[in-house]
C-alpha cells in the first residue's frame, strides 16, 4: 500500500542523497586527490620523467642525491620511490603516469557512453534498426576485448587517441545492450504513449522522454567502464603494445620493473599501488551511485 | 462459541526517521472473534496493510511495532522470536495476498508448494499429504485437483491461483486468516466467486478473518464488523450495518457518499441532436495478434473483432468489460498507439487511414487519451508545464501562447498555476491525474478517451476526478469515451454503455436500459457480480435498497 508521496521539498533530493553516501564520498575524495596530483605533478618535487641518469640506476626509495638533467645540469633530488634500471625517477614517472590513466579512463567512458548510448537508444526505439545494429554488436562482443585493442593499436599506431579508441570500441556493445534494455522498458511507459498521442516527433520522444530516464543507470555503467579502461590501458602498456615505453604510464613502469622484481620490487610496487587505489576509488564511486540513483529506489515516494 | 482469536490493543508502529509521518499506525485497538469477518477499511496511506504485516511478523526491517500488543489466541505475537513466529504461521494464522501472480513460486508445481507447508508443519506420510491436498483443492472448488496439483502457476488463471493461495492458507485450519486485498487484482465475476468461497470456508472452519480492503462494495458483501482507518488512526468501528447505514464519523460518511451508485441517474442528460458527422465512428474494427513459434506455425489471437461504435458531440460512451475483453485494445486502436488489423475509423467525418506521422496529424489533434496509472503517465524528468505545452508546440503554437493556455488550464483542473514549474513527483495521484487531463485539454481535443482513468485512485479522489470530467465535458462539449471495469462508475457518468466480452461487443444501449434491463446473459452476470449490490451507495447515506 503506497503511502502518499510527500512533497519533494521535504524529501532529500537525489543530489544530497548521493552526497551523503560514504562510498561516493570516499571514491570522490580519492579521485579528487589523484586529479590534483596529475595537475600539480610538475610542482611536486618531480623531474622530467623521461630523462635517464646512469649515475642513479636502481637507487632505493628514500635515497637523497643529485639528478643530472638532459642539459647536463645536476639538481638536488629526493628519490622518494627510487629509480629504475635506466636511472629514471619513479616518483616523477608515477605522478605523470596518473595523467595518462585518468585521461584514458575519462575519455574511454565518454566515447563508449556516447556511442553506445546512441546506438542503444536507436536499437531500442527504432524496431527496423534493432536487428542489424544488435547483430553488429554481437559480432563485436565475440572478439576478446584486449585482443581487439591490441590489433587496433598495432594497426593504427600507438598514440593516446588510438589507445582510447581501441579500448572504447570493445566497451560499446556492452553499453549498447544496457541502454537498449532500458529503452525497451521505458518505451512502454504511459508517458511515452502520451507523447505519441500528442503528436511529438520520434526524435524528440527519444531525446526528451526516453534518454533522460535512462541516464542514471548509464552514469553508473560509465564509472565501471572507466575503471576497466584504466586497467586495460595498464595491461596494454605492460604487454608493450600500448603507449611507447618512454611515455610514463603505470603499465610501462611495471613492465620495466618486472625483470628485476626480485631485487628491486619498488619499480612495480608503487605504480601498482596507485593503479589499485584509482580503480578501487572509481568502483566505489560507481557502487555508491548505483545505490543512490537506482530507479527502483527513487521512482516513487514509497510503497512496495 | 465466539472466542477471541485476535485481540489488538493500543498498537503503534513507528516509521523510520525521515518518513512523512512518525507512526504508520497509532493507538489501534480491535478484535476478531472465531467465525467472524472483520474488515479493515481505508484508503491508501491508512496503514491497513501495516497492521496485517505487524500481526504476521512481516514488517520491513526498518519498521517496528513500538506500542501495544497483538494477542493471537491469548499470546502476544509482537514478543515472539522469529522461530516462534515461523511455528505459528500457517498453523494458527495465515495470510492471502493481493497479487496471485507473484505470491506463488513460478518454477514449482502448485501441489508441491502446498506440500511444502505440510512437510514443514506436520509429520504426515507422503501418501496422506497428497490426499489432504487433493481434498482441499476440491474444497476450494478447483477443477480436476489431480491436474492442478501438477500444474505450474502460469498455466492457471488469476482466480485459480488465488484459490490455491486460499487452499494453502486454510490447509492447517488456522484460527486466524488475514486476507490483504485478495480480490483487488481480479475481475468482478471472479471476485464474487472468491468472496463467496472465503465466506463459505470461513463458516465451515469457524475461522476468524481479518479482511483488508479499500472497496466499500466488498465490505458490504462480506463483513460482519468493520474497522475504518484514516492516515494510521482508527476512525470508527462497529457492525456492518452500523457503519454502512448510520456512520458516526464524517470521514466514513464521506467515503460512503463517494461510492458511485450502481443505479443510473433518472434523467441522464440528453445528448444534442446528432450533428452532421459523429465525432467518432468506428466500423468493423479488428485487431489480431499473430505470433509465430520456431517452426513458423502461426498462432492468432483476436483482441478485438467486429467492433462498431459511434460517439456524438457532448456524449459520454462507456465501454465496460473484464480484463481480456478487448476494451483497452479498442481505445488504443482509436488513438493509434497500436495499428488496427482491419476496420474503418472516422474522426469528424474524416477517414483515418495511413500510418505515417503526417497522415495521423489531424487525429493527434482531435483525439486525446488519459491513462490509468497517474504515477507512470507523466515523465518524471519533465516539469508539469513542459508536459502541458509539449502538444500545442508540436502543432506550431509559440511557447508563450502555450504557456498562457497552460496557466488557464491549471485553473480549469483546480491546480495552482505555480504547479507548472514543479515536477510530477511533488504531486499526489489525484493531482497527477488532473495534470494528465490538463495535458490532453491543451490540444483542444474533440474526443477524450479515458482508459480506466480513475481505477488506480482512492474512491474519494476518483469521485472528484469524475466530477471534474463531467464539468469539463459540459463546458467544452467534449465527446468522452470512457473505458472502465467498474460498473458503478459507468452507471453514473455514461449516457450509453457498450459491454464487451472476449474482443466482441455483446450488448450496447442507453445506460439506464442496459443496467435495468440487461438483454445478454454476460451483462446480467457482470451486474450480478458487482459487490455490495444490496446497499444503495452514493445516495446521501447508504440505505438498504428494496430487493
Amino acid at each position: 500500500m503506497a503511502i502518499e508521496a510527500s512533497p519533494v521539498s521535504q524529501r532529500p533530493s537525489v543530489l544530497s542523497k548521493v552526497a551523503r553516501n560514504w562510498s561516493v564520498r570516499i571514491g570522490v575524495g580519492v579521485l579528487a586527490l589523484l586529479v590534483a596530483v596529475a595537475i600539480c605533478a610538475p610542482w611536486m618535487g618531480t623531474v622530467d620523467p623521461a630523462v635517464m641518469d646512469g649515475a642513479v640506476m636502481n637507487v632505493l626509495p628514500g635515497h637523497s642525491g643529485e639528478f643530472t638533467l638532459l642539459d647536463g645540469r645536476a639538481v638536488k633530488h629526493e628519490f622518494w620511490m627510487g629509480a629504475d634500471s635506466f636511472g629514471r625517477d619513479i616518483w616523477s614517472r608515477v605522478l605523470y603516469g596518473t595523467r595518462i590513466s585518468l585521461i584514458v579512463g575519462l575519455f574511454v567512458a565518454l566515447v563508449s557512453l556516447t556511442l553506445g548510448g546512441l546506438s542503444g537508444l536507436c536499437a531500442g526505439y527504432l524496431r527496423w534498426l534493432d536487428g542489424i545494429l544488435m547483430r553488429v554488436m554481437d559480432g563485436l562482443m565475440a572478439i576478446p576485448g584486449i585482443l581487439l585493442a591490441i590489433a587496433l593499436v598495432s594497426a593504427l599506431g600507438a598514440s593516446l587517441t588510438t589507445v582510447v579508441v581501441a579500448i572504447a570500441i570493445p566497451e560499446i556493445p556492452r553499453v549498447t545492450r544496457l541502454v537498449r534494455s532500458l529503452v525497451l522498458s521505458i518505451r512502454e511507459e504511459p508517458y511515452v504513449e502520451a507523447a505519441v498521442a500528442l503528436g511529438t516527433p520520434t526524435w524528440k520522444i527519444m531525446l526528451r522522454h526516453i534518454l533522460p530516464n535512462a541516464i542514471a543507470p548509464l552514469i553508473v555503467q560509465g564509472t565501471f567502464v572507466c575503471a576497466s579502461a584504466i586497467l586495460v590501458e595498464s595491461i596494454l602498456s605492460f604487454l608493450g603494445v600500448g603507449l611507447p615505453s618512454e611515455i610514463p604510464t603505470w603499465g610501462n613502469i611495471m613492465a620495466e620493473g618486472r625483470v628485476q622484481f626480485n631485487q628491486y620490487p619498488h619499480n612495480v610496487l608503487y605504480p601498482g599501488i596507485f593503479l589499485a587505489a584509482t580503480v578501487l576509488a572509481v568502483n566505489m564511486l560507481g557502487d555508491g551511485l548505483r545505490d543512490t540513483l537506482d530507479p527502483k529506489f527513487n521512482k516513487r515516494g514509497s510503497g512496495k | 462459541m465466539s472466542r477471541v482469536v485476535l485481540d489488538v490493543s493500543g498498537l503503534g508502529v513507528a516509521l523510520p526517521h525521515g518518513s512523512d509521518r512518525a507512526h504508520a499506525v497509532r493507538d489501534i485497538s480491535f478484535s476478531v472473534n472465531a467465525g467472524e469477518i472483520v474488515c479493515l477499511l481505508g484508503e491508501s496511506g491508512s496503514g491497513k496493510s501495516i497492521i496485517a504485516q505487524t500481526v504476521m511478523g512481516l514488517l520491513p526491517a526498518h519498521v517496528r511495532a513500538t506500542e501495544g500488543q497483538a494477542l493471537l489466541l491469548g499470546e502476544d505475537v509482537l514478543k515472539y522470536t522469529p522461530e516462534q513466529l515461523r511455528a505459528v504461521r500457517g498453523v494458527r494464522m495465515s495470510m492471502i495476498f493481493q497479487e496471485p501472480m507473484t505470491a506463488l513460486n513460478p518454477v514449482m508445481a502448485c501441489g508441491e508448494q502446498v506440500d511444502e507447508m505440510l512437510t514443514q508443519h506436520t509429520a504426515l506420510p507422503a501418501e496422506e499429504r497428497r490426499r489432504k491436498i487433493l481434498d482441499i483443492f476440491a474444497q476450494v472448488k478447483l477443477p480436476e485437483p489431480e491436474r492442478i496439483y501438477a500444474s505450474y502457476p502460469h498455466q492457471l488463471s488469476g482466480g485459480q491461483r488465488q484459490r490455491i493461495m486460499i487452499a494453502m492458507a486454510l490447509m492447517l485450519e488456522p484460527a486466524l486468516l488475514i486476507a490483504d486485498e485478495p480480490t483487488t487484482a481480479l475481475d468482478v465475476t471472479t471476485q464474487a466467486e472468491i468472496l463467496r468461497l472465503i465466506r463459505q470456508l470461513q463458516r465451515e472452519h469457524n475461522t476468524g478473518v481479518l479482511f483488508i480492503t479499500h472497496d466499500m462494495g466488498v465490505v458490504a458483501e462480506i463483513a460482519d464488523r468493520v474497522v475504518v482507518l484514516q492516515l494510521g488512526k482508527l476512525v470508527e468501528q462497529g457492525t456492518k450495518l452500523e457503519v454502512l447505514q448510520s456512520p458516526r464519523e464524517a470521514y466514513t460518511r464521506m467515503l460512503l457518499d463517494a461510492v458511485p451508485s450502481l443505479e443510473p441517474p433518472e434523467l441522464a442528460h440528453q445528448p444534442e441532436a446528432p450533428a452532421v458527422a459523429p465525432v467518432l465512428l468506428v466500423r468493423d474494427l479488428q485487431k489480431t495478434y499473430v505470433s509465430r513459434n520456431w517452426f513458423g506455425r502461426k498462432r492468432e489471437v483476436d483482441a478485438a473483432i467486429g467492433v462498431n461504435l459511434t460517439v456524438e458531440r457532448g456524449e459520454t460512451v462507456g465501454i465496460v468489460g473484464e480484463s481480456g475483453s478487448g476494451k483497452s485494445t479498442v481505445a488504443r486502436c482509436i488513438v493509434r498507439l497500436i495499428e488496427p488489423t482491419a476496420g474503418h475509423i472516422e474522426v469528424l467525418g474524416q477517414h483515418m487511414h495511413g500510418r505515417s506521422i503526417a497522415s495521423l496529424k489531424p487525429l493527434r489533434k482531435k483525439v486525446q487519451i488519459v491513462f490509468q496509472d497517474p504515477y507512470r503517465s507523466l515523465n518524471p524528468r519533465q516539469t508539469v508545464g513542459a508536459a502541458i505545452i509539449e502538444g500545442p508546440m508540436n502543432f506550431g503554437a509559440s511557447r508563450t501562447a502555450a504557456w498562457q493556455r497552460a496557466e488557464a488550464l491549471m485553473e480549469l483542473v483546480r491546480l495552482a498555476p505555480s504547479a507548472l514549474n514543479r515536477y510530477p513527483s511533488e504531486f499526489s495521484g489525484g493531482q497527477r491525474q488532473r495534470i494528465c487531463i490538463a495535458r490532453t485539454l491543451a490540444m483542444d481535443p474533440e474526443l477524450l478517451i479515458c482508459d480506466e482513468a480513475v481505477s488506480a485512485l482512492d474512491v474519494s479522489v476518483a469521485a472528484q476526478i469524475l466530477e471534474l470530467l463531467a464539468e469539463i465535458q459540459q463546458r467544452l462539449h467534449l465527446a468522452l469515451l470512457f473505458i472502465t471495469h467498474d460498473l458503478r462508475v459507468a452507471a453514473q457518468i455514461c449516457d450509453r454503455v457498450i459491454v464487451m466480452e472476449k474482443g466482441r461487443i455483446v450488448e450496447q444501449g442507453r445506460t439506464r436500459d442496459v443496467f435495468t434491463h440487461p438483454q445478454q446473459p454476460y451483462t446480467r452476470a457482470l451486474l450480478a457480480a458487482a459487490p455490495g449490490r444490496e446497499f444503495a451507495f452514493g445516495h446521501k447515506h447508504a440505505a438498504l435498497a428494496p430487493a
